[in-house]
């Protein structure tokens, strides 16, 4: 079902963790549906990435874009990175089953949202970033179960 | 590899195999033919249908051979509803039915004009039988509920709710594939007037299973074009599929006191061990009124595919309710019916024993799954945050 680099990327996630102090962290998707995404920036004063971490609850292709996504991201600009399309991720991946696309879109966001919290914390606007469509809490105050 | 995965479907037994394998090649002829060579296929049907009639405490002309349970489901309820349309339209089923009887259900209800009552259950997934009698009218042709469920293993209390039918003179249906083979069934002491079952998930073949149906039930053919099964079910017998799930009845009845008495013994071993050393896990379905070799548990802060996957790797062979193993976005039904919120059903995980599950298999699986839970969980936002102290635990509060 899953691509040689998909499962690659499940079994041995690249940059799992957290970053203390983070210039800017994201959290998208919520645990109704089954996938959270949680990405977290380190970016220095000209505006390059860092470093890039990530926590995923979701499933092997959840942890695989967001284990992808951190990778494409490091080391770019603000501005290369926002460039970094679910379709960028998707192809690093060798594809994804059409059930699985959503994950990719979840780690395109994913980026969003940790750049939009560094952008609210710097009080800085950052071109062509639009508020990140969801995150955790929106999924919380539903409450349908 | 490990198989625990035995309520998808189990491993056909090599006596089985042996049994089926002269009806292909020797015994070939068609039951209908009037030859000798048809006779001896004729001669095999009969007697597994003798065998499995006998196990329920049937007689042979009540076995009706299907293509498996579902098969026999869609036809219980679609032809019942039909024959018995002039008394009322209105059928009471469970929220935990499997979807074979569910999808069936919405079917007559959208095309055909049913009423259908989906009964809620308990947080271990059984039926209040006081809401049961509750909800019948006078309308009320058919009651479908299934004796084990598939995926919490939670065992209903079939005998009670066949007295409930029989003193309101409505058709009681059960869906008894995870129980067939597993439990003592008396159709006579339960009250049962339909009953489905399939070969293939206790070590028979698949694509063949039968549906029980009590002298005196009205329910027509399903399948149209040929005189089998009594008119009810036309096409040329499965002879080869007929003679193996006779043997594995066969097999299932004179093994089941011994078989089912280890695994429950294992069973039970393992949902202690998981529960003692696993964290924020819950048990779901009945810890008693429980099929001997299901074990469902659901481990906070993960999903159930990643967690099948790692498995997988580690050569376990598990189920899960999450939604991501159902194609949709949406976790299993049964246990969002029990009441778990999405996150502890999408974190769910069905191991299903067998009669050839060691207790060996079970350490090392439980061991496996203590590292992969860890793992996962390391890698889990929601872990993080509870671990941080900024939200609780669903299970632990």
């Amino acid at each position: 079902m899953y691509s040689e680099k998909v499962m690659d990327h499940f079994q041995n996630p690249r940059n799992v963790g957290e970053i203390e102090n983070a210039s800017g962290v994201g959290t998208v998707g919520n645990a109704k549906c089954g996938d959270i995404m949680r990405m977290y920036l380190d970016i220095d004063d000209s505006g390059v990435i860092r470093d890039c971490k990530f926590k995923t609850f979701g499933c092997g292709a959840a942890v695989a874009t967001s284990s992808m996504a951190t990778e494409l991201v490091k080391g770019k600009t603000i501005q290369e990175a926002l460039e970094v399309t679910n379709k960028a991720v998707m192809d690093a991946l060798d594809g994804l089953p059409p059930v699985k696309v959503h994950c990719s879109l979840l780690a395109e966001e994913a980026i969003h949202a940790a750049l939009w919290d560094y952008a609210e914390k710097h009080h800085i606007k950052i071109e062509g970033l639009e508020k990140p469509k969801s995150d955790i809490s929106e999924g919380e105050e539903e409450e349908e179960y | 590899m490990i198989y625990l995965d035995n309520a998808a479907t189990t491993k056909t037994a090599p006596e089985v195999v042996e049994a089926m394998l002269p009806y292909f090649s020797e015994h070939y002829g068609n039951p209908s033919s009037i030859y000798s060579l048809a006779g001896e296929s004729k001669d095999a049907v009969t007697k597994a249908r003798e065998t499995i009639a006998g196990i329920l405490g049937a007689r042979t002309e009540e076995i009706y051979f299907t293509a498996g349970g579902t098969e026999s489901d869609n036809w219980a309820i679609k032809a019942a509803f039909e024959a018995y349309k002039a008394k009322g339209n209105h059928i009471i089923t469970t929220k935990i039915e499997h979807h074979a009887v569910l999808h069936t259900c919405q079917y007559l209800e959208k095309e055909r004009g049913a009423k259908v009552t989906y009964l809620d259950v308990d947080e271990n997934g059984l039926v209040k039988l006081e809401e049961l009698e509750k909800a019948i009218t006078p309308e009320t042709i058919l009651i479908s509920v299934m004796f084990a469920n598939n995926e919490i293993g939670t065992i209903q209390p079939v005998r009670e709710i066949g007295m409930i039918a029989r003193e309101h003179g409505i058709l009681f249906h059960t869906d008894a594939v995870q129980a067939f083979g597993q439990l003592p069934i008396d159709v006579d002491a339960c009250r049962i007037d339909m009953l489905s079952s399939s070969a293939h998930k206790i070590n028979g073949p698949k694509g063949i299973g039968f549906l029980y149906i009590r002298k005196g039930v009205k329910i027509r053919s399903f399948v149209h074009g040929g005189a089998q099964e009594r008119k009810r079910r036309a096409g040329t017998e499965n002879v080869p599929g007929i003679v193996g799930y006779g043997a594995a009845a066969k097999l299932a009845a004179d093994t089941m006191e011994e078989r089912t008495a280890k695994e429950r013994e294992l069973r039970d071993y393992m949902i202690g061990r998981i529960q003692s050393e696993v964290e924020c896990c819950r048990l779901n379905g009945d810890p008693v009124k429980r099929l001997p070799n299901n074990v469902n548990f659901s481990f906070e802060f993960v999903e159930g595919e990643s967690l099948l996957i790692m498995l997988d790797m580690e050569g376990i062979c598990a189920s899960s309710g999450s939604a991501c193993t159902s194609g949709s976005l949406d976790p299993s039904h049964v246990l969002l019916a029990i009441g778990l919120p999405h996150e502890l059903a999408h974190g769910s995980l069905r191991l299903t024993l067998s009669a050839e599950t060691t207790k060996e298999e079970i350490d090392y699986t439980v061991d496996k799954i203590k590292e992969i839970v860890a793992k996962l969980r390391n890698m889990s936002p929601l872990y993080e945050d509870y671990a941080a102290g900024k939200t609780k635990s669903m299970i632990k509060g």
